[in-house]
């Protein structure tokens, strides 16, 4: 079942830096994909559009059905409801506890008091921080940090995770853990994982299908382990 | 349900961030303090003004000097030729025996010159009020030209600069509350936005996660209209006190008896309603206009 297409996509910047040119792909419902390039390569643009931050030049992207290019600013809402999003800068509130940064998502969406507690719970061990809920951001270290902003984004059991480099500021071992946690969430909860990365030894060990975009280009798309990262070093 | 949770949730959460910003909201709270008092001394002042004005204008008339011996019949159409005016407003014939016992109440010294003289030496008058005060003097000078007319008088030189200064003055104090206002709006708006700046990366936060526009925006409204309302605590007991004050002081009225202020009570709660009116709205225009910005990602 497609889950998300992009149909000859491309996208032009205001100041003419073309991102992305005639990108089509699909993703399927339950898969993992990794989006791999250099800096610069329009893998950003790429994972950008499927929350709408960016929206294609030319060309359609659907997401769960809607087509992320023709949402008004702001009706952005309906789409981010049905994704979760993990940042590489993890994006959490430095004023609210761990609890409150993940029940924050679904208060937002205005849901019951007695209905977040739970999930926010349920998220929280899944994530293995169930022990922490009353630490600040502040207080925690980079991994645990990362796994809060990973509960917030499964807490309203999403269909996509988008994860933006969440591992580009940790340590490997920590890399590790949080990689095992994202599996997991795959596994487990059937939810479709697209993550951008340009860590060869997560790409390698993981196996999974891989997207290469190279100067805007969707220069490959390795099926589920068939891609070795060393021929691009 | 659900829209009462949001609005319900909003409340909560701008009444902790006016307390969790404190430094912040107290900036924008002193902000809008100190310029609704200016407001608040703008609004009083132009409704006095305003109120004098209308006073002084109520109370100046023309008044018709008739010939001795003029006849009814001609007094009537004397009267009909003043009505037709189209600067008239109101004429009331004012005999002279009424002229008689005005004056007789008015000063001892006429009550004795007066009933010494066996014949009423006074004329029968006509009180003319006039629409527009600018026209008085043309109204005044065609009743002049009527046959069996003796003279007219009307508002001295005096007053009638002091009308025009006043109109003047209150003209001037309207556009004053006026540009007051708008730069309350624009002073107090730049101070939201710089509380609101610094929770820039919430409502980025907010958006990505999901919540609408309106869930996002009804925290920061409130919270506007919070730091409006406290701010516009202090210029109102500054008008309420200081008004009273100065209104028992000046015995009511500032130098003559001619410019008579607005009594305290009511007036005072008004001009205080038009104050939390203007913070409240202005406080929440500041930090709509503030939010808009962030809600573009």
């Amino acid at each position: 079942m497609k889950l998300i297409e992009f149909k000859n996509v491309s996208k032009v910047y205001k100041n003419g830096v073309t991102a992305l040119a005639d990108v089509s792909v699909t993703i399927n419902k339950g898969e993992f994909v990794f989006v791999i390039g250099l800096t610069a390569s329009g893998k950003s643009t790429f994972i950008k559009m499927l929350y709408r931050e960016e929206k294609p030049t030319k060309g359609n992207v659907f997401v769960g059905g809607l087509n992320v290019g023709k949402i008004r600013n702001g009706k952005v809402y309906k789409l981010r409801r049905k994704i979760g999003i993990v940042f590489q800068d993890f994006k959490l509130l430095p004023k609210l506890t761990v609890y409150e940064n993940v029940a924050f998502a679904l208060e937002c969406v205005g849901m019951k008091e007695k209905d977040i507690r739970p999930k926010v719970m349920n998220a929280l061990e899944r994530v293995g921080l169930k022990s922490k809920i009353r630490s600040f951001p502040g207080e925690l270290s980079g991994g645990e940090q990362q796994r809060v902003c990973i509960a917030r984004a499964i807490v309203n059991e999403p269909k996509i995770l988008i994860c933006d480099e969440p591992t580009g500021n940790l340590d490997p071992e920590t890399s590790e853990e949080i990689m095992k946690v994202i599996n997991n969430i795959n596994k487990d909860l059937g939810t479709t994982i697209i993550m951008a990365t340009h860590d060869k030894d997560i790409v390698n060990r993981m196996q999974k299908r891989v997207l290469l975009i190279e100067q805007g280009v969707l220069a490959g798309d390795y099926a589920k382990g068939s891609y070795k990262a060393h021929e691009a070093d | 349900m659900k829209p009462i949770r949001i609005i319900i949730r909003s409340f909560r959460d701008a009444f902790k961030s006016v307390v969790r910003n404190f430094s912040l909201s107290f900036a924008s709270i002193m902000c809008t303090t100190i310029t609704l008092i200016l407001v608040a001394v703008a609004i009083v002042s132009a409704a006095n003004i305003s109120n004098a004005t209308k006073l002084i204008e109520d109370e100046l008339s023309i008044i018709v000097y008739l010939e001795k011996e003029t006849s009814e019949e001609k007094i009537e159409n004397i009267k009909t030729d003043i009505e037709s005016q189209s600067n008239v407003e109101k004429i009331v014939y004012k005999s002279k025996d009424e002229w008689k016992h005005e004056l007789e109440d008015y000063d001892d010294t006429f009550d004795t010159v007066l009933n010494y003289l066996e014949d009423n030496p006074l004329l029968e008058t006509f009180v003319v009020k006039t629409k527009e005060l600018n026209k008085m003097e043309d109204t005044a000078n065609y009743i002049k030209s009527i046959s069996g007319v003796k003279t007219v008088k009307y508002g001295e030189g005096s007053i009638d600069t002091l009308v025009t200064v006043f109109d003047i003055v209150q003209k001037v104090v309207v556009i004053v509350v006026i540009a007051l206002i708008l730069v309350t709006a624009f002073l107090i708006s730049n101070t939201i936005k710089l509380t609101i700046f610094s929770r820039k990366s919430e409502i980025e936060i907010m958006r990505l996660v999901g919540g609408s526009n309106i869930a996002i925006r009804l925290p920061f409204l409130i919270e506007g209209f919070i730091i409006g309302i406290i701010g516009s605590i202090i210029p109102i007991c500054v008008t309420i006190y200081g008004y009273v004050i100065l209104y028992s002081q000046l015995n009511g009225r500032l130098f003559t008896n001619l410019i008579m202020l607005i009594k305290p009570y009511n007036f005072v709660f008004q001009v205080s309603g038009v104050l939390v009116i203007i913070g409240g709205l202005v406080g929440m225009y500041g930090s709509l206009k503030a939010v808009r910005k962030y809600l573009k990602i």
